[in-house]
């Protein structure tokens, strides 16, 4: 479930069960993620980025028709992990700005006290408009219809090299204690065993980073990591960093072939062994008949002005065709679905409490949760830690 | 007719990673499971606290090349440990230590304005410099900060991150769903600032939060230190917790407002101050005595003596005599990533004093150290212990307390059970939290006040 402000579709907020006021409180992300573990699901994702929210592909809109302004994702993942006891929490995490020792640790910490609940999605920014908040880079002016040209492959290339490191440095990082490191020895008065804990002298292009971290081993080992990719590049980033890749196929073959392109990537990467899930990113409309879903969503689009469009395929319809659908698309090798509401409060209720009964009843989806991490709920095994020393 | 008295305010400082804390306690628990963090938080809001405290380090101290074993190894992400605690509390104030240096304020801004909305206004910010390479051999810049601009980037990230969070004025969101106009203003949250260490502009994305923005810490003792204080914090983390000491800083620091325009009680100093109670006073000073003897073993003694001599000191008995040889006067090498060792400006001199105080004494290693090292602020029955936190309040040593317990995470229950409710009785501790934001529990002001004429506040 990926949930985004008051959902995916820009008039999302105008629908009658939107709580457009409530969105930067406590209470309503509660009220989300506590509907999502009624639902048993695997996890959420909360989107996020270092700059106002726009309409446009690269560039602020000034817009005063949308939902505007947001929270922190790492801070509203831990706000919420108290409150629930299996479902995973996974917050968008923007590598291009971020520190890897601060992110490692932020991680590591969600993970801690949502007891092994922790993961993070990692995106990059090439935004000259997120880039000047920074001072640090800055990076060309950037249209959509720019993407082909060499200058915008490289500035796309180097950023995804960067999350690459940046997610190895914090793999690291996570890995710099060893699980049985903290001994509290009274005898010697030693608190660790210094032997275990380990400088991970990462050296990338862009930063490089000694360690150990501050934050001893998280309870998971490894948080999971997650990416969203729609192209070679990030494919690549996918299949040599991640435990779940997010796609946008828009039918079975597309499905197909974007599955057997990571596994390529995953097998460059001498990652073969390892599980690596590919999921299917939807965003859904959910009502008893398709005709009603798809005029929900038309009268959304009248109040926004404009057609919906998305780089997932949209989804109108009602819980049994898109239960068909996803159980169709899985045939493609797609081992899950992050599905985005259109409109969180009528679209995340429905897939609760009418996509997941039905999932059930065709024998497709948990009825209890299996798993008290968020490791176990993907069927991930607890990896070594690379710096041990059997 | 004396003058009325003043309420005094109570923090809670979740026990650190110097030796303070007594791990080796068979009562001590977890430094990183979030149940010691909700346990701790869960006793200092029962107790009508203000506040809790984190304080932060951002790489594993060191001492003659390796990791420090002896004491706590190991915390968690400030930001990420306080927005869970949010969770499990109502009222407490939550305030975090986080770093000028390794840090950008586009980020950090968005972390506290974020913190204060999921905490309906209880978020503060203890702000901190740094300048070492050794620390910065973890972050993307390294150590490029000069020591002599530690604080002129700590006091331009400051007045950036204020800029940040005054971008949006807690009017813009509409939300109107009838006329589908969600924002007023289309350019809320606009910043444009260039400086010397920051050059930046664009759109802040986190609206108005509750307080406006977090209430500021400041935590240096240097000239540098309490100026910074005194022109921008709302509450001043202090190591003076006794009565000469505590009334010289106090005044002195308070004598600084005037001319950034600033009242008295617009700056609030809360000294650290560790603590331990027993049935009597005897019995507390019993107690206090053990505690010192655990928190200095003879290995730690040695370590610490190292912090002057700056050289190794590993081959000699802890029970035994001090080092014949004098101090390495060199660069300091021995132990990274501590203030503690800036303390000792003349080394020659204090290792000839610590001789002569030995030799008087008949003090081994570790009685010299456990007899130098600093002592509980505040020993005795509960009874005592709440006498001398009022008489130093209401002298104007301080405006309340950080206390820092020794055990993790129950080390404030006692306190909480005992103490508490003698200050109550006196009138000079609340019994109730009276207001829900921070701002509320330390009487300061809500920043968009500066603006309203009649209430007194200057607008800076």
């Amino acid at each position: 479930m990926a949930l985004d402000g008051a959902g995916w579709h820009p008039a999302a907020w105008r629908a009658p069960q939107a709580r457009p006021r409530d969105l930067l409180t406590a209470g309503y992300w509660a009220d989300l993620v506590t509907e999502a573990e009624r639902g048993l699901l695997d996890f959420v994702t909360f989107e996020d980025a270092l700059g106002l929210q726009s309409s446009r592909f690269t560039e602020p809109d000034d817009r005063t028709d949308q939902v505007r302004g947001r929270l922190d994702a790492v801070l509203i993942a831990a706000r919420v992990a108290p409150l629930t006891r299996h479902i995973g929490l996974v917050p968008t995490v923007v590598t291009t700005h971020t520190e890897p020792f601060h992110i490692s640790k932020a991680i590591a910490t969600l993970d801690y006290v949502s007891t092994g609940r922790a993961g993070l999605r990692v995106q990059v920014s090439a935004r000259q408009s997120e880039a000047a908040h920074f001072g640090r880079r800055t990076f060309p002016p950037l249209r959509i219809e720019d993407l082909d040209t060499p200058e915008v492959r490289e500035l796309t290339a180097e950023l995804f090299e960067e999350a690459a490191d940046h997610v190895e440095a914090v793999r690291r990082l996570w890995d710099s204690w060893e699980d049985d490191a903290e001994i509290r020895d009274t005898s010697t008065g030693r608190f660790v065993d210094r032997d275990k804990l380990h400088y991970v002298d990462f050296e990338g292009r862009h930063f490089s980073v000694k360690g150990p971290s501050i934050t001893p081993r998280p309870p998971q080992g490894q948080p999971v990591v997650t990416a969203l990719a729609h192209q070679s590049v990030p494919f690549q980033l996918v299949g040599r960093s991640a435990d779940i890749g997010y796609v946008t196929p828009h039918d079975p073959g597309h499905a197909r072939a974007i599955s057997d392109e990571i596994r390529a990537a995953q097998a460059a990467a001498g990652r073969s062994d390892e599980p690596l899930h590919i999921f299917g990113d939807l965003v859904v409309f959910l009502d008893d008949d398709a005709a009603a879903a798809a005029d929900r969503k038309a009268r959304l689009d009248d109040l926004a002005g404009y057609p919906y469009t998305s780089d997932a395929k949209i989804f109108t319809g009602s819980p049994a065709q898109l239960a068909d659908l996803l159980l169709q698309w899985q045939q493609a090798g797609l081992s899950g679905f992050r599905l985005r509401p259109g409109v969180i409060g009528h679209d995340l209720p429905a897939i609760t409490r009418g996509l997941v009964p039905e999932l059930q009843r065709r024998g497709a989806f948990r009825r209890v949760y299996e798993a008290d991490t968020l490791r176990g709920l993907l069927g991930l095994s607890r990896p070594a830690n690379r710096y041990a020393t059997v | 007719m004396s003058k009325p008295l003043k309420q005094i305010h109570l923090a809670a400082h979740f026990p650190g990673v110097n030796n303070t804390t007594v791990w080796s306690d068979p009562r001590a628990g977890s430094h990183i499971e979030f149940s010691s963090f909700a346990h701790f938080a869960r006793t200092a809001e029962r107790a009508k606290f203000d506040f809790l405290f984190l304080a932060e380090g951002l790489r594993l101290r060191e001492q003659a090349g390796q990791i420090y074993d002896l004491d706590v190894v190991g915390r968690p992400d400030t930001f990420t440990v306080l927005s869970a605690l949010a969770a499990v509390t109502e009222r407490l104030g939550l305030t975090g230590t986080i770093n000028s240096t390794f840090n950008e304020p586009y980020e950090v801004a968005r972390q506290f304005a974020s913190l204060d909305h999921l905490s309906d206004g209880r978020a503060a910010w203890n702000v901190v410099t740094s300048w070492d390479a050794f620390t910065g051999e973890n972050f993307r810049r390294g150590g490029f900060l000069p020591q002599d601009q530690r604080y002129s980037r700590a006091t331009e990230f400051l007045a950036t991150a204020i800029e940040l969070f005054d971008s949006w004025h807690g009017e813009e969101i509409v939300a109107d769903q009838e006329s589908g106009i969600f924002l007023k203003d289309a350019r809320a949250g606009a910043f444009v600032h260039e400086g010397e260490h920051f050059d930046i502009a664009g759109q802040f994305n986190v609206p108005r939060s509750p307080q406006g923005r977090p209430v500021i810490f400041q935590a240096g003792d240097s000239e540098e230190g309490r100026e910074f204080a005194a022109s921008t914090a709302d509450a001043i983390f202090s190591r003076y917790g006794t009565l000469k000491e505590g009334q010289e800083f106090h005044a002195d620091v308070k004598r600084r407002l005037a001319r950034y325009g600033r009242r008295p009680e617009q700056l609030l100093i809360l000294p650290a101050a560790t603590f331990v109670l027993g049935d009597t006073d005897a019995e507390a000073q019993e107690l206090a005595r053990e505690v010192r003897r655990q928190q200095v073993s003879g290995a730690t003694a040695l370590k610490h003596l190292e912090f002057v001599w700056n050289r190794d000191l590993s081959g000699y008995d802890p029970d035994g005599p001090l080092p014949d040889i004098d101090p390495d006067l060199g660069e300091h090498t021995i132990a990274r990533g501590r203030a503690q060792v800036r303390m000792y400006r003349d080394p020659l001199a204090t290792a000839r004093q610590w001789r002569e105080l030995a030799a008087v004494n008949n003090w081994s290693i570790r009685d010299l150290v456990i007899e130098t090292g600093s002592r509980q602020i505040f020993v005795g029955s509960p009874a005592t212990v709440a006498e001398s936190i009022n008489t130093l309040v209401q002298a104007d040593a301080a405006d309340g307390f950080i206390l820092v317990p020794h055990i993790t995470p129950t080390g404030l229950d006692g306190f909480a059970d005992t103490v508490v409710p003698l200050l109550q009785e006196r009138g000079v501790f609340r019994t109730a939290y009276e207001g829900t934001t921070l701002r509320d529990h330390l009487g300061l002001a809500h920043p968009d006040a500066a603006a309203e004429p009649g209430t007194g506040r200057v607008a800076s």
